[in-house]
């Protein structure tokens, strides 16, 4: 049971990650390869927050505050390497943020303040069922209103033609930035919650195949779709669970059906399962006047 | 010069012989890529695996007891081949779908091959049979082992050919006009799906050539090896400037020979972070590579 619950909680931190590279990738049409450097951004400060800082307060109100710090901090880092690398476009800029998100991984390896290559042991367990997935419906609320305002509209319109954004007086850069920012705060966010799950972090759990991976769910679902990114997080969270539980042979071959399961979807579906649609149920939709 | 500074300049010319050992393998994988990208502007990210391939093909061609030189040609037809009917089976159907589903399909393709690989031929390192017996040669306080010369005369012999074969041939004048404008090449009566067929042939077969290589310089091989040569061959590319083939090489011997020099001077922890610092850097100052030129963009 414990293990369902656990994998309960990795889907909604998946869910998570998902929206924030959604927001630069589907979204803003950044392409970036380096949310995993993000993530792990998140959950060293966080959980060096709650293992060093060692406040005299309730496990809930330093989780909370880990987690505002862990997005601060990778909204930070956002800026950091947004500023530089969103002047380059397509494939360069998938690459500059891969190395970006290499060097964070190479960095957190070398120091030894937070275990180094041993990984950083000991977080306190603060995050359960409850906050995790309030974590998330704050994080869909906030996607979907970001998406509705004028905020949302000019992120939107960069995706579609830079420079027909610009010449309409967009600040594209700018916006750029943001987009990237808030979406790199999602991934630390998600990290504060993935150390405070686990217990233990190690730089081995945030490697390039993550940031792979994390691109594989909202490419799934559908690139620009928060529904699409939340069925995406949670289909590729489960999938290789249960290929595990169909039998030792099936357990063995997983990672090579999942892979193929990939190739397969891509060629009958390119566009991922909702395209660039929403999921919306008809009492969520406002009522036109 | 005092007698410090003299081993210090030796201990700066073994890092480069080093360096260009190793730029040389980088080279050649990202001819690969580079090629590829040029002609369908596609990351192919299971390009790594061909190497995987190649090394895979020629540990067992010289484990059978086939003399050096045969099994390294081999083992480049074949992972030449294994590419050309992913590019048939898997990359072809894709190519419409536009550059996304693409990328995704090829890291697909290259999961595929790392887990199938792990499973199929053993996840454990092979000790790769000394098919050349290494010999040192000493200069002063200077080594250079046989296997270096090797590497490096095998990689000029490749790059000359490649030259010989993209520049003096009608072939190597197809692929250009293939990856100058595919329409017209098209129009022109080019069969450009053959001409695509072929540069996946050359580019995964001078990869699988550096994993024969490189089974020969480190005596290992594993199916994870491709994982790491293949993004770092892929910074190369990019360093040069992707899609430029003299640009690919400079940029695997820039990689090689500054990876090896800050391993040699510094810290070797850092090692892969240095890599991807040097390729940031020349990206802020020359988004487009070393040899790349800025294209004005245009609506």
């Amino acid at each position: 049971m414990d293990y369902f619950l656990y994998l309960t909680q990795m889907c909604g931190i998946f869910m998570i990650l998902a929206m924030g590279l959604n927001l630069i990738n589907g979204l803003c049409g950044q392409f970036s390869l380096g949310h995993a450097g993000f993530w792990a951004v998140g959950a060293y400060t966080g959980a060096a927050f709650s293992v060093f800082l060692d406040l005299p307060l309730p496990g809930f109100a330093v989780l909370l505050l880990a987690c505002i710090v862990g997005f601060i901090a990778s909204a930070i880092a956002g800026l950091i390497i947004g500023i530089p690398c969103l002047r380059l476009r397509g494939d360069y800029l998938a690459i500059a943020t891969l190395g970006f998100g290499e060097i964070i991984r190479i960095v957190f390896m070398n120091m030894d303040s937070v275990g180094g290559p041993r990984g950083f042991t000991d977080i306190p367990k603060l995050a359960n069922l409850f906050w995790v997935y309030l974590f998330v419906v704050l994080s869909i609320i906030f996607c979907i209103n970001l998406i509705r305002g004028g905020y949302g509209r000019a992120i939107i319109s960069i995706r579609e033609d830079e420079i027909a954004a610009e010449s309409m007086g967009i600040q594209t850069f700018k916006y750029k930035t943001l987009a990237f920012c808030i979406g790199a705060g999602m991934a630390g966010l998600a990290g504060v919650l993935f150390a405070h799950t686990t217990q233990f972090i190690s730089p081995n759990n945030f490697t390039f195949m993550w940031s792979v991976i994390i691109l594989l769910m909202i490419i799934l679902g559908g690139l620009g779709s928060i529904s699409g990114a939340i069925v995406g997080a949670v289909i590729l969270t489960l999938l290789p669970e249960i290929l595990r539980l169909l039998g030792p042979t099936i357990s063995e071959w997983r990672m090579v059906i999942y892979s193929v399961l990939l190739i397969v979807l891509m060629l009958a579906k390119p566009t991922g399962i909702f395209g660039k649609q929403e999921l919306s149920l008809p009492f969520f939709k406002k009522e036109k006047a | 010069m005092s007698e410090d500074t003299i081993f210090f300049l030796y201990d700066i010319a073994t890092y480069l012989i080093n360096g260009i050992t190793q730029g040389s393998i980088y080279a050649l994988i990202a001819l690969g890529y580079t090629m590829v990208y040029g002609i369908i502007k596609l990351i192919n990210f299971a390009h790594g695996e061909f190497y995987m391939i190649g090394a895979f093909i020629g540990f067992y061609l010289i484990t059978t007891g086939m003399p050096f030189v045969p099994a390294l040609l081999l083992a480049m037809v074949g992972s030449g081949l294994v590419a050309v009917i992913i590019e048939r089976v898997v990359y072809r159907p894709i190519r419409s779908a536009g550059r996304i589903s693409a990328l995704i399909t090829a890291l697909g393709t290259s999961l595929f091959f790392q887990y199938s690989g792990q499973l199929i031929l053993g996840a454990d390192p092979k000790a790769f049979p000394q098919a050349i017996k290494v010999k040192t040669y000493q200069f002063g306080e200077l080594y250079i082992t046989n296997t270096q010369i090797i590497i490096f005369i095998s990689t000029i012999l490749l790059m000359i050919f490649l030259w010989w074969l993209v520049n003096k041939t009608k072939i190597g004048k197809a692929m250009r006009a293939t990856s100058f404008d595919m329409k017209a090449a098209q129009l022109m009566g080019i069969d450009t799906n053959k001409i695509i067929s072929f540069t996946f042939f050359v580019g995964a077969a001078f990869a699988g050539a550096a994993g024969v290589l490189v089974g020969l310089y480190y005596n290992t091989v594993e199916p994870m090896m491709g994982l790491i040569p293949g993004l770092k061959a892929f910074v190369a590319a990019v360093l040069g400037g992707i899609g430029i083939i003299p640009g690919a090489v400079i940029g695997g011997l820039v990689l090689g020979i500054a990876e090896n020099l800050v391993v040699g001077l510094w810290v070797s922890t850092y090692r892969d972070a240095i890599a991807f610092g040097i390729l940031i850097l020349i990206l802020l100052f020359k988004p487009a590579g070393i040899l790349g030129k800025n294209k004005k963009e245009k609506v």
